[in-house]
């Protein structure tokens, strides 16, 4: 007993050591997971708060630029608005009155990040404005991520800049579907892989998202292809796509509430269970 | 006097926290080089300091900097590695009698000083781009990060040693 004693006493700052960078390591192993980083992330009061009150000073330095950027939008909806009244005839312009299965929330980009290989931004708006985990995050310019974490008022976005992330996407032009990943070498460059060989791919081409899950609806703008690189198996091709949105400097984003998830989920649920 | 010692070691813990999450964090050297200043506070703890309270402190240095920047425990994980190695490093730079000389970090003769810190960065580094990236085959990546990192870092806290030491003579 004596022995055991003097032993840890000896050594106390080894086991210290020990115990403490075991605990660092499994929490740097459950961060590589999605969905089980409960405990140190930087949707929770403290970091978010501080997150916050240096946004709230940082906010006026580019006020000018987000301005334009609204107005942009702006000007787009209202044209795409415009040619929708033409197509139908509705007078009704109660927007409460549209039925539409995806809901919107703005919040704004509180903290960013996009040098490291797994990237993560956090939001203004938490559990309280009903954001919840695996809601789609994008901006006016296009795709950004999807909800990883949330707190009262806070969430974390785990964005596409991030290795974990993969994203069903297709070519605008002819519907060929791949996985949208990013290779962590430049923050404005993601990779759309397994492209069907017999897909026609021009440099410039639009990207958008597929609409295949529940996360994102179709036809949200992704990037441009800028180039592209036939796979070793001549089978497919693997394209670097450029993205819309500089996601270095991202402030204004929308939460996508996709309202049938549920319901879908539990569909897809009960038909895997029957199986 | 020893109030005083901890006073002092609380605040440079809170303003190296702070420097480091909203300042240092967003510089984004190159597109990916960041320093990280904050490795400071275990450089400069009093080298006759306790050895356990330096570990937990570093732990928890470590784990203020990851809630910050999402980063699950690699910013723990690296603090504790160097605060563990640092009395050995302390022996390999200022040779064996460092403990009982009451050697201080800006007393020391510039050689001394930039292989010790040159020393702790790069462990530290080394260990914390590892844990990031965690995958054998981005091998060069996490060398490329920790040399290009590790000269910014190093380049700034020699400087702040500098520019924060009180004038002897």
């Amino acid at each position: 007993m004596q022995q055991i004693l003097f032993f840890l006493i000896r050594n106390k700052n080894f086991l210290l050591f020990l115990f403490l960078f075991l605990i660092s390591f499994a929490l740097t192993i459950q961060s590589h997971s999605f969905h089980k980083n409960k405990f140190i992330n930087s949707a929770n009061f403290f970091s978010g708060g501080v997150y916050s009150i240096k946004n709230n000073i940082t906010d006026y330095f580019n006020l000018k630029e987000e301005n334009n950027i609204l107005l942009e939008e702006n000007a787009r909806l209202r044209m795409q608005l415009d040619s929708f009244n033409e197509l139908t005839s509705i007078s009704n312009t109660d927007s409460s009155l549209i039925h539409s299965k995806f809901q919107f929330e703005t919040a704004r980009v509180i903290n960013n990040t996009y040098s490291k290989s797994k990237n993560i931004l956090t939001i203004d708006k938490g559990s309280q404005m009903d954001i919840a985990i695996d809601m789609g995050v994008i901006s006016s310019n296009g795709l950004i991520g999807i909800i990883k974490n949330t707190s009262t008022n806070y969430a974390t976005v785990q964005s596409i800049l991030n290795i974990n992330s993969q994203i069903n996407a297709k070519l605008k032009n002819s519907n060929h579907f791949g996985t949208l990943i990013w290779n962590t070498q430049d923050p404005n460059i993601v990779q759309l892989i397994d492209i069907p060989r017999l897909a026609p791919i021009i440099v410039g081409d639009t990207i958008i998202t597929g609409g295949k899950s529940t996360i994102f609806p179709e036809g949200i703008l992704v990037g441009s292809i800028y180039s592209s690189l036939l796979n070793e198996d001549k089978n497919s091709y693997t394209l670097n796509i450029k993205l819309f949105n500089d996601m270095t400097s991202l402030k204004h984003v929308y939460i996508i509430n996709n309202k049938d998830a549920e319901e879908i989920k539990i569909l897809e649920k009960e038909s895997d269970d029957a199986e | 006097m020893q109030s005083n010692v901890y006073f002092i070691l609380s605040f440079r813990f809170i303003i190296l926290v702070f420097a480091q999450v909203l300042l240092l964090n967003n510089i984004n050297f190159l597109g990916y080089i960041n320093p990280y200043i904050y490795i400071l506070f275990v450089l400069t703890f009093p080298f006759n300091g306790n050895k356990s309270l330096l570990i937990v402190l570093s732990f928890l240095l470590g784990l203020t900097i990851d809630l910050f920047g999402d980063s699950g425990g690699i910013h723990a994980a690296a603090c504790v590695v160097i605060a563990y190695l640092r009395p050995v490093i302390l022996k390999f730079s200022f040779g064996v009698s460092y403990e009982y000389n009451a050697i201080k970090i800006n007393k020391v003769d510039f050689g001394q000083r930039l292989i010790y810190v040159c020393a702790m960065i790069f462990i530290h580094h080394l260990v914390l781009f590892s844990m990031e990236i965690f995958n054998i085959n981005h091998i060069m990546l996490v060398l490329k990060s920790t040399l290009f990192s590790g000269i910014f870092s190093i380049i700034l806290i020699m400087s702040s040693i500098s520019i924060f030491s009180k004038k002897t003579k």
